[in-house]
C-alpha cells in the first residue's frame, strides 16, 4: 500500500459526509427540499459571493481504467490546490466533486445526470476512455452541461458529439498519428503491422494511421484487434507477417505489462522495428524484469516521462506540484509509475476552464452559453506553468486542442526524446463546426 | 380449509389488495409533483427497472424457476427498440412494441431448449445463454456498437399523436410513461396470480411432481411463464431505450442478470409489490454506498448473503408471513 | 507465420492454460462432487491467490525465487482460511441447499472482489518469475517459466490424485461423495469433511492463481474468466467425475488455443459458452443428476 492512498481516502471522507447529508435530505425529506425557500436558491440570488465554483470530476476509480483514474485524481488535486492558493477563479474558490464511473459507458451517463441534477455543478471534466465518453457525452448535451473530456479520442473533433463537449487539454489520436507517420515510415519502415484494442480508441488508431501511412507511401501488413479485456496475448503474435518492418502497438487495460513481456518472449532479439504508444506502458516501469527487449524500440509520448536535458522550468514545477520525480515515478514510492503522458490533460483542462470563466464573466449555470462561447473563441495556449506539456493551438470550431508530440527511444533503462513534432505536423482540416449548432 | 371459507376470505382481502395497488400507483403519480429533479429521474428509472423485476418474479416467485440469464431478455428488448428506432427508422411506438415482442420470441426459443433442465442446471444453462448473447453483441460490434453503445438521439424520441408532438425526453412525459408501464406490469402480474394459470404456476413451484400427476402439462405452463417473463423484461428494455436513450452491452452482462434476482429477493419473491420495493431500496442503497466506498458492490454482496441467511422471504414476503397474510 | 509453427505455438499456449485450468477446475469439481453445491465465488479464490501472492512478494525486497516460494506457500493457506470462514459463516448455515448456496456465493463473489478493490487497489501488479529464461524455437521464442508452470501444475494434480485415491482422508472424502448419509452413519464427520473439501477446492484455485501471477498480472477483476472456464470444464466433464474434469480441462484448454488460430477469440468464446449450455441440456447424465429432477 503506497502512501498515496491516505490523502485520497481522507479527502473522500470529508466530502462524503457533506454529500451524504445532502443526500439524506433529498431522499427522506423530498417535499421540503423542493420548496422554493431552499437555502441554495437564495444563495444564487446574490451576486459575487465567495460561493465556490463546483466542478464535477468524472473519474475511472474502478474498472479497466482505474490505473489512469488514480493519477488523474492526483493531478487534479494538485492543480486545484494551486488554483485555490492563488486566489481561485475570479476570486472564488474551486470545489471538485468526484464521481466514479467505473469505466462503464452506462454508468458514465448516469454520473453526468447526477452532476447536473443533484450536485448541480458548473461543468464536468475528466473522462478518459473513449467508449465512456461516447456513452456520457450525449447525456451532457441533453442536460446542457459543459463537458471537458481528457480522452485523446477523435470523437470530439469529428463533430459526432455535441456543442457542450470540449477537449482543450489533450491532443487527439488523429492528430497524433498524422504527425508521427512521416517519421515512422521515414526512419523505421514502410510495412506496418498494427496491434490495437478492439474498441473506439483502437479503431481511431487503426483508421487514421492506416490512412496517414498510405499517404507516406507505406502499407499495412496486418491489423490485429484485441478484445480490451484480454489477459494473454501470445496467441495473437503468429498473425504478424514475417516481412513486417514495423510493429505498431497501443494497448490499454490491466494486461499491458503482460502484453509487452509476451511480445519480448515471442520475438527475442530477432524482431522488427517496434513503435509503441506509451499507453502500452503507462503506470508500468520500463525497468521491469522481462522488458529488456524493449531496448532500442520507440515510443510515442505526449509528455516525456523521463526529464531529459531539455527539461523546461514548467515541467519541473509541474512534477513537484503533482508529486512525481524525474523518472515519472511517485515521490512517495519509486515503484509507482505515473501515467505521465495523459494526466497532464487534467491540469491543463482545469486551467482552460479557469481562463474561460474569467474571460467570459461566467457566474452561475445560467451563464453557460457565455462559457461555451468563451472557450470556442480561444485560439491557443502558451507554454507555461498552466500548460507545462507545451504550447497549444485550439480550434474552436471542433472544440479540440493541438500540440507537440514526442518520439522517444528506450535506452539505458529509460526513455530519451529523439524527435519532437511541430503543431503543424498534426493539424488537419476541421471536419465539422459545432459553433453553428444551437445551445 | 373449505372452498367456501377460502372464497369468503378472498373476497374481503381482494378489496384491500385492490386499494393497496391502486394506492401505490396513485402515490407514485402524486410524487412527481414534489420530487426534486434528481429523484424524479431516479424514480422514473426505478419504475422501468421494476417492470424488469416484476417479469423476473413471474418466473422465480410464482413458478419457482431461478434464471441467472435474464439480462438477455432485457437486452434483446433494449436493442430491438434501440436499433429499431436509431437504425431502421421505426417510430417510437412501433419501436417500443419491438421490445416485448423480441423478449417473448427469445424467451420461447430459449425455453424450448432450457426447460428440459431444472434447478441448478437451469441456472447454469440460462447463465450460459445470456453470456452468449452478451458475446454476440460484442462480436457484431460494427452493427450494435459493442460495449461502447449508442445513444438514441433526442430527435428520434418524439411521439407524434394527432397534431401534437410529445418529447419523450421531457421529464414529465418520461415519468408518466414509466408509471404507465409499471402500472400495467403490476396489474398483469396481479391478474396472472389470481387467474387459474397463476394457480398452476404456484402449484408447480410448490410441487411440480404432484401438479403433473394431477394432469397438468407442467412443461407447457413453465414455457408460458418464461414467455410472459421474457415479454415483460423485453418491454422494460424497450422502454429503457426510449426513455433513457442509452443502449449498450453493459445491460447484457452478468451483472444485469444478478440485479433482478437481488431486487426480487430483497422485496420478496412471490409477492406483487416485492419487486418494486426491492428495486427502489437497492437503487438507493447502491447510490448511497457508492458515495462512501469505492467497492460499493460489497453492499450488494452483503445484502444477498443476509437475504439468503435470514430473510429468504424478503421484505414483503416476511410481512406477509408474519402479519399481513392477505398481501398478494 | 506458417501453419505448422502457428499450431505449435497454439498447442504450447493451450497446454499451459490447460494445466492451470485443470488445477482450478479440479477445485470446483471437488466441491461439486462431494458437497453437491455450485460455488460461484470460485473464480475469486483464484484471484485471491494471485493478489495475495503479489502482495506478499512485494512486501519484502526478496530475490524473485524466494519471494515466489514464499507466496506459493502462504497464499494458498490464506485462501483456504478465507474459504473455511465462508463455509462456517454462510454455507453451513444454509445446510448446503443448492439454490440458496448459489445466491449466497454470488454475494460472496461481490464481497471478495470489492474487498480486494478497496484494500489492494484497482491497479494490476505483477511478480517476477522465480526463474526467467527463454526457449528459442526456430520461428519464435517462448517463456521457459510458462513450461515450468505447466510442470508444477501437473505435479500438483498428481499429488491431489494420489491423495484422493491412496490416503485415508481421500477415502473419507470419496465415501462422503458417494453417500453422505451412509458416511455419517459410519461415524464420518460430514460437516468437517465438507469444510475441508471447500477449503481444499479454494486452495487449488488459489495455487493456480499464484502460479499464473508471474505470467499475467494480479488484478481484482481477474476471477471471472477462470470461473466461466471452470464451469465449462466441470459441466462438460461431468459432475463427480474428477477424471472427466481433467479430460475436459485439456480439451477446452487446448482447443481454445487452437480455435483462436482460425477464429476470432470472441467467436471462440461464443462457441465454448454455447457448447456448455447444450451439453447441460442434452447430456445431463451425471450432471446434477439427483437434485435437478
Amino acid at each position: 500500500m503506497t502512501n498515496m492512498k491516505s490523502p485520497v481516502k481522507s479527502e473522500g471522507r470529508s466530502k462524503v459526509s457533506r454529500r451524504s447529508a445532502l443526500k439524506g435530505l433529498g431522499a427522506v425529506a423530498g417535499v421540503a427540499a423542493s420548496s422554493a425557500l431552499m437555502p441554495g436558491y437564495m444563495r444564487y440570488a446574490q451576486a459575487q459571493t465567495s460561493e465556490p465554483f463546483r466542478i464535477g470530476f468524472q473519474v475511472h476509480s474502478t474498472g479497466i481504467g482505474a490505473s489512469y483514474g488514480r493519477w488523474y485524481d492526483q493531478t487534479t488535486k494538485a492543480a486545484v490546490k494551486l488554483i485555490n492558493e492563488a486566489g481561485g477563479i475570479a476570486g472564488r474558490p474551486v470545489e471538485i466533486i468526484t464521481e466514479d464511473d467505473g469505466t462503464d459507458p452506462k454508468r458514465g451517463g448516469e454520473v453526468i445526470e447526477k452532476f447536473a441534477s443533484q450536485h448541480k455543478v458548473d461543468a464536468v471534466f475528466g473522462t478518459l476512455f473513449s467508449h465512456v465518453v461516447i456513452g456520457s457525452a450525449p447525456r451532457a448535451g441533453e442536460l446542457k452541461m459543459p463537458y471537458f473530456v481528457v480522452s485523446e479520442g477523435h470523437h470530439v473533433a469529428s463533430g459526432g458529439l455535441n456543442r457542450y463537449v470540449f477537449q482543450p487539454g489533450i491532443t487527439d489520436v488523429k492528430s497524433q498519428v498524422i504527425s508521427l507517420a512521416p517519421w515512422i515510415s521515414g526512419n523505421l519502415g514502410k510495412k506496418v503491422t498494427m496491434i490495437f484494442p478492439d474498441f473506439a480508441f483502437g479503431h481511431d488508431h487503426r483508421d487514421y494511421f492506416s490512412a496517414a501511412l498510405a499517404a507516406q507511401g507505406g502499407s499495412i501488413s496486418a491489423l490485429i484487434p484485441i478484445p480490451p479485456t484480454e489477459s494473454s496475448f501470445t496467441k495473437y503474435f503468429p498473425q504478424i507477417p514475417a516481412d513486417t518492418e514495423v510493429l505498431y502497438h497501443v494497448m490499454v487495460g490491466p494486461g499491458v505489462l503482460t502484453f509487452v513481456k509476451e511480445l519480448g518472449e515471442f520475438f527475442g532479439s530477432k524482431r522488427p522495428q517496434i513503435f509503441g504508444f506509451i499507453d502500452s506502458l503507462e503506470a508500468v516501469d520500463i525497468a521491469s524484469p522481462g522488458l529488456e527487449f524493449l531496448d532500442g524500440t520507440y515510443f510515442w509520448e505526449a509528455f516525456p516521462r523521463y526529464a531529459g536535458a531539455k527539461q523546461t522550468s514548467f515541467d519541473k514545477f509541474y512534477r513537484s506540484a503533482v508529486g512525481v520525480d524525474d523518472k515519472g515515478a511517485s515521490l512517495a514510492d519509486p515503484k509507482d509509475i505515473s501515467t505521465y503522458s495523459h494526466m497532464f490533460g487534467c491540469w491543463e483542462t482545469l486551467y482552460v476552464i479557469k481562463q474561460a470563466i474569467e474571460t467570459s464573466g461566467y457566474q452561475s449555470p445560467a451563464d453557460k452559453a457565455k462559457l461555451i462561447e468563451a472557450v470556442e473563441s480561444m485560439t491557443g495556449f502558451a507554454e507555461g506553468n498552466e500548460h507545462p506539456q507545451g504550447e497549444k493551438t485550439f480550434v474552436g470550431k471542433i472544440h479540440q486542442a493541438f500540440g507537440h508530440q514526442f518520439i522517444s527511444k528506450v535506452e539505458n533503462g529509460g526513455l530519451t526524446v529523439v524527435h519532437q513534432t511541430s503543431i503543424e505536423d498534426g493539424l488537419y482540416e476541421p471536419e465539422a463546426d459545432y459553433t453553428t449548432q444551437s445551445l | 380449509m373449505t372452498g367456501g371459507k377460502v372464497q369468503a376470505m378472498a373476497k374481503s382481502s381482494a378489496g384491500r389488495v385492490a386499494v393497496l395497488h391502486v394506492g401505490l400507483i396513485a402515490l407514485m403519480f402524486l410524487l412527481q409533483f414534489v420530487l426534486p429533479q434528481y429523484h424524479h429521474t431516479n424514480l422514473a428509472r426505478i419504475m422501468v427497472l421494476a417492470c424488469y423485476a416484476i417479469g423476473y418474479n413471474l418466473l422465480l416467485g410464482y413458478t419457482g424457476l431461478l434464471s441467472l440469464g435474464h439480462a438477455m431478455f432485457f437486452a434483446v428488448g433494449l436493442y430491438a427498440t434501440g436499433l429499431g428506432v436509431a437504425q431502421f427508422g421505426l417510430d417510437p411506438l412501433s419501436g417500443f412494441l419491438a421490445g416485448p415482442l423480441a423478449g417473448c420470441a427469445l424467451a420461447v426459443i430459449v425455453g424450448l431448449v432450457a426447460l428440459r433442465t431444472s434447478g441448478v442446471a437451469f441456472m447454469i444453462v440460462t447463465l450460459m445463454f445470456s453470456q452468449t448473447g452478451f458475446l454476440l453483441i460484442l462480436y457484431f460490434g460494427d452493427f450494435t456498437r459493442g460495449d461502447e453503445g449508442f445513444v438514441v438521439a433526442e430527435g428520434l424520441r418524439r411521439l407524434a399523436i394527432g397534431g401534437m408532438t410529445i418529447d419523450l425526453a421531457a421529464p414529465a412525459v418520461r415519468y408518466n410513461l414509466a408509471l404507465a408501464l409499471f402500472g400495467a406490469c403490476l396489474f398483469v402480474s396481479w391478474a396472472v396470480l389470481r387467474s387459474s394459470i397463476g394457480r398452476v404456476f404456484v402449484a408447480i413451484r410448490e410441487n411440480e411432481e404432484r401438479t403433473r400427476l394431477l394432469g397438468y402439462d407442467t412443461w407447457r405452463y413453465k414455457l408460458l411463464a418464461l414467455a410472459l417473463s421474457g415479454t415483460m423484461s423485453g418491454a422494460a428494455g424497450g422502454a429503457y431505450a426510449l426513455l433513457f436513450a442509452y443502449v449498450g452491452a453493459t445491460f447484457a452482462s452478468i451483472q444485469y442478470s444478478i440485479y433482478p434476482l437481488l431486487w426480487v429477493l430483497l422485496g420478496g419473491a412471490g409477492t406483487t409489490l416485492g419487486p418494486f420495493l426491492g428495486t427502489l431500496l437497492m437503487f438507493y442503497l447502491i447510490d448511497i454506498a457508492s458515495g462512501l466506498l469505492p467497492g460499493y458492490l460489497i453492499v450488494v454482496g452483503a445484502v444477498l448473503i443476509l437475504l439468503t441467511l435470514w430473510f429468504p422471504k424478503g421484505i414483503v414476503g416476511s410481512l406477509r408471513a408474519r402479519w399481513l397474510t392477505w398481501l398478494p | 507465420m506458417s501453419f505448422g509453427p502457428h499450431l505449435l505455438l497454439a498447442l504450447l499456449e493451450g497446454s499451459v492454460s490447460a494445466f492451470v485450468l485443470a488445477l482450478t477446475a479440479l477445485g470446483l469439481a471437488l466441491v461439486f462432487g462431494v458437497m453437491r453445491i455450485v460455488n460461484v465465488a470460485h473464480g475469486e479464490f483464484f484471484m485471491l491467490g494471485a493478489v495475495l501472492a503479489a502482495a506478499l512478494a512485494g512486501l519484502f525486497d526478496l530475490p524473485p525465487a524466494i519471494g515466489f516460494a514464499l507466496a506459493l506457500l502462504l497464499s494458498p493457506i490464506l485462501v483456504g482460511a478465507i474459504a473455511l470462514v465462508a463455509d462456517r459463516l454462510i454455507l453451513r448455515r444454509l445446510a448446503y441447499e443448492p439454490e440458496a448456496t448459489i445466491v449466497a456465493t454470488i454475494g460472496l463473489l461481490f464481497i471478495l472482489q470489492q474487498s480486494v478493490l478497496s484494500l489492494y487497489g484497482p491497479d494490476a501488479r505483477s511478480v517476477a518469475a522465480p526463474i526467467d529464461f527463454r526457449i528459442q524455437f526456430p520461428w519464435f521464442g517462448y517463456s521457459g517459466y510458462k513450461l515450468i508452470v505447466a510442470a508444477l501444475a501437473g505435479v500438483l494434480l498428481m499429488a491431489v490424485w494420489y491423495g484422493l485415491k491412496k490416503t485415508k482422508l481421500g477415502l473419507v472424502m470419496r465415501a462422503t461423495q458417494l453417500d453422505s448419509e451412509m458416511a455419517q452413519a459410519f461415524g464420518i464427520p460430514v460437516q468437517r469433511v465438507y469444510a475441508l473439501v471447500f477449503a481444499l477446492g479454494a486452495m487449488l484455485a488459489g495455487v493456480a492463481g499464484v502460479l499464473i501471477v508471474p505470467i499475467r498480472q494480479a488484478h481484482y477483476l481477474m476471477g471471472l474468466d477462470p470461473l466461466l472456464l471452470s464451469f465449462a470444464v466441470v459441466i462438460i466433464g461431468g459432475l463427480g467425475s474428477l477424471r472427466g474434469a481433467l479430460m475436459a480441462a485439456f480439451i477446452i484448454g487446448l482447443s481454445d488455443g487452437v480455435i483462436s488460430v482460425f477464429f476470432s477469440p470472441t467467436l471462440a468464446k461464443i462457441l465454448a459458452t454455447l457448447a456448455v449450455a447444450l451439453v447441460l441440456v442434452f447430456k445431463p447424465a451425471g450432471l446434477f443428476g439427483g437434485r435437478a429432477q
